[in-house]
């Protein structure tokens, strides 16, 4: 902590209460974001398919998710009999929690005086945000899991299964790509980062550009994936497995999912908007008040992106999953890794633009060369494998051609 | 397949749908808009009568002997002598059609021998619980127009009476010798009197059947001098 002006004359009641309405705030943020997500995120789809989406409840329909929710509250709670009770309980909430505490550590921008206690748009700024960010993705495997496994059932389990093993496999392309933002903005903080990002014409001092565009649209593949959304949702795979992990839940408890799932989007989202779009930056100069403003924007712009792909991708098969994750993504971000740390070896000051990197530092330029090769070097490994499994399929088919 | 070949597909792909939201809705917002009925489409039933208001149904109980799902209970009675229900020597003393089995497949109404039972194009049916998806005569009798009656939850728009599934008669053609088997279609739900099939062969002999999307009443207007019947069909608009 420390860095909210806030803190700055020590703690006293009114200190602790202003942070309690910033908890309310965030936690309030969080959960009405998510009523509007899942509306926003049906009238979209429904925009793609040429429909209008749920119009009837309330005005234009948009408090169908309130009226849904509603009536999950007052379903019956049932419990499977092969259930494991205590974990099949708790699973929900480790699910819920870690999501939810995930916002707030994302900078709204700007800052806010109440009753002469000047505090900045952001619950806490602890000086190792993105590691947090980074500990709650990786916290909600644990929910799957345990929902998976407590349910006692077949199908749930095989969900679950199917969860932890993308999940595992795509937080290592979300580190690695995360790691080109800390070493591009050079601090863990998320108000620094934003900071870093801002300026003028900030839009070409965002992340996003100054890390080569990749990083980010790797980074944007993988929280899809961690978030097991369309196309990388095979462990809610209806078809296969009947709903997936949460099959055995109903009522409050499957409510806890369904929130965790779109609290994840909205703050993966945000997360997104501030490691690589600049947070709430405006396009020209930074900040100037329209913070919040600027901030939703984007969230917005991000979170339809990710409905349109939903809209778009058909789901992956597993071998698919596991071959984009392990031989492509990968093998690229850690070229790319290598890359951005080969210019970032000329200057350790954060803030130089992509182009200050171009700079004569030979050490640099080795890095980079070395990471491109090691990189061709991969994704070269990756296609001869990939070569020699169509060469024997092709063998296969034929045999089972019979006599030529 | 590499992820060189998945891309421009894939970018194609988000094109297609990034176009569509620009395109016309094909949402109908149904009870505020409507589609128009299909021809012939098979709706709930109506229990026909003749033009001096007698009923049809003889509670012979073939429509619930062909009915595939067993829905329609018919429990025929004779009929009252100084105040009979229908022509003949009995009638359908109980009618009732279960909704929530009735699949619409209309073999009640091609194995009806009097055209007592049809269908109409109404199809919008409202229980709160089982009981009530259980139509009876009181529901079913058509009213002394004629025409369905419009129970209160019920949709009518004007023509929902006209190209009905109606009656196909399946059984003699009245020994007509040019007759060739192919069946007509009264395009109507069945009020009153049917002249006899005639043949269909020869256009020039007299059996040929005139105009046969003419509605009943109109073909049978000279007969029907005298009877109280509306030669025209009545005016129901969409108000309950």
């Amino acid at each position: 902590m420390g860095f909210d002006p806030l803190f700055a004359h020590g703690l006293n009641l009114a200190v602790w209460l202003i942070l309690l309405v910033k908890v309310v705030i965030v936690f309030v943020i969080v959960l009405v974001s998510v009523l509007f997500m899942i509306m926003y995120e049906r009238k979209v789809v429904a925009l793609m398919g040429v429909r209008y989406g749920p119009n009837r409840a309330g005005p234009g329909g948009w408090l169908q998710s309130l009226a849904d929710g509603t009536k999950l509250l007052f379903k019956e709670a049932f419990t499977p009999r092969t259930a494991d009770r205590p974990v099949y309980k708790v699973a929900p909430y480790i699910m819920l929690v870690p999501v939810l505490t995930a916002f707030s550590i994302v900078p709204l921008g700007g800052t806010i005086t109440i009753a002469h206690h000047t505090t900045e748009l952001q619950l806490a700024d602890p000086q190792w945000g993105i590691l947090y960010l980074l500990m709650t993705s990786g916290l909600a495997v644990y929910g799957v899991i345990l929902a998976g496994w407590a349910s006692g059932s077949k199908y749930p389990l095989l969900g679950s299964v199917r969860a932890s093993a993308q999940m595992v496999s795509y937080e290592a392309v979300l580190g690695l790509t995360t790691a080109t933002v800390v070493l591009v903005s050079g601090s863990l903080s998320t108000s620094k980062l934003v900071a870093q990002q801002s300026g003028h014409l900030s839009f070409l001092h965002w992340n996003w550009l100054h890390t080569g565009i990749i990083p980010f649209i790797l980074f944007s593949i993988a929280i899809t994936a961690e978030m097991t959304r369309a196309p990388f949702d095979l462990v809610e795979a209806e078809e296969e497995l009947s709903g997936g992990y949460n099959l055995e839940y109903s009522s409050v408890d499957f409510a806890w999912f369904y929130l965790a799932e779109y609290a994840a989007l909205v703050t993966n989202s945000a997360v997104i908007v501030t490691l690589w779009l600049g947070g709430p930056n405006g396009p020209t100069v930074a900040g100037q008040g329209l913070g919040p403003v600027w901030f939703t924007v984007k969230t917005l712009v991000i979170l339809y992106v990710f409905v349109w792909i939903r809209a778009t991708l058909p789901r992956l098969r597993y071998d698919q999953l596991m071959d984009l994750g392990w031989k492509q993504m990968i093998p690229l971000s850690l070229a790319l890794l290598m890359v951005v740390s080969g210019f970032r070896s000329k200057n350790n000051v954060g803030g130089s633009g992509f182009l200050h990197w171009f700079a004569q530092y030979k050490w640099g330029w080795f890095a980079i060369a070395a990471s491109v090769l090691l990189g061709a070097f991969f994704l070269r490994a990756v296609d001869v494998g990939q070569e020699a499994t169509e060469i024997e399929a092709t063998r296969d088919a034929r045999l089972h051609e019979g006599p030529l | 397949m590499r992820l060189t070949d998945l891309l421009p597909r894939v970018l194609r792909g988000f094109v297609v749908t990034g176009k569509l939201p620009l395109k016309p809705k094909v949402t109908v917002q149904y009870p505020e808009e409507k589609r128009p009925k299909p021809e012939r489409f098979h709706g709930r039933h109506v229990l026909n009568r003749y033009e001096d208001g007698m009923e049809k149904c003889i509670g012979c109980e073939l429509c619930a002997g062909v009915c595939p799902a067993r829905c329609i209970y018919v429990r025929g009675a004779d009929n009252p002598p100084d105040n009979p229900v229908s022509p003949g020597e009995r009638y359908g003393f109980v009618y009732e059609i279960n909704f929530l089995r009735c699949i619409h497949c209309d073999m009640c109404v091609e194995a009806c021998p009097t055209e007592a039972i049809t269908e109409s194009k109404m199809f919008e049916f409202s229980f709160a619980n089982r009981e009530d998806a259980i139509y009876t005569k009181a529901e079913l009798l058509v009213d002394d127009e004629g025409l369905p009656q419009q129970l209160p939850w019920e949709d009518w728009k004007p023509g929902d009476d006209l190209n009905t599934s109606a009656w196909v008669r399946a059984t003699a053609p009245g020994g007509a010798a040019a007759m060739e088997g192919r069946q007509l279609w009264s395009a109507e739900l069945g009020y009153g009197v049917r002249p006899a099939q005639r043949g269909q062969s020869d256009p020039t002999s007299p059996d040929y059947p005139a105009d046969t999307d003419v509605s009943l009443r109109e073909t049978l207007a000279p007969a029907l001098k005298g009877v109280n019947v509306n030669g025209k069909r009545p005016e129901r608009g969409g108000g309950r």
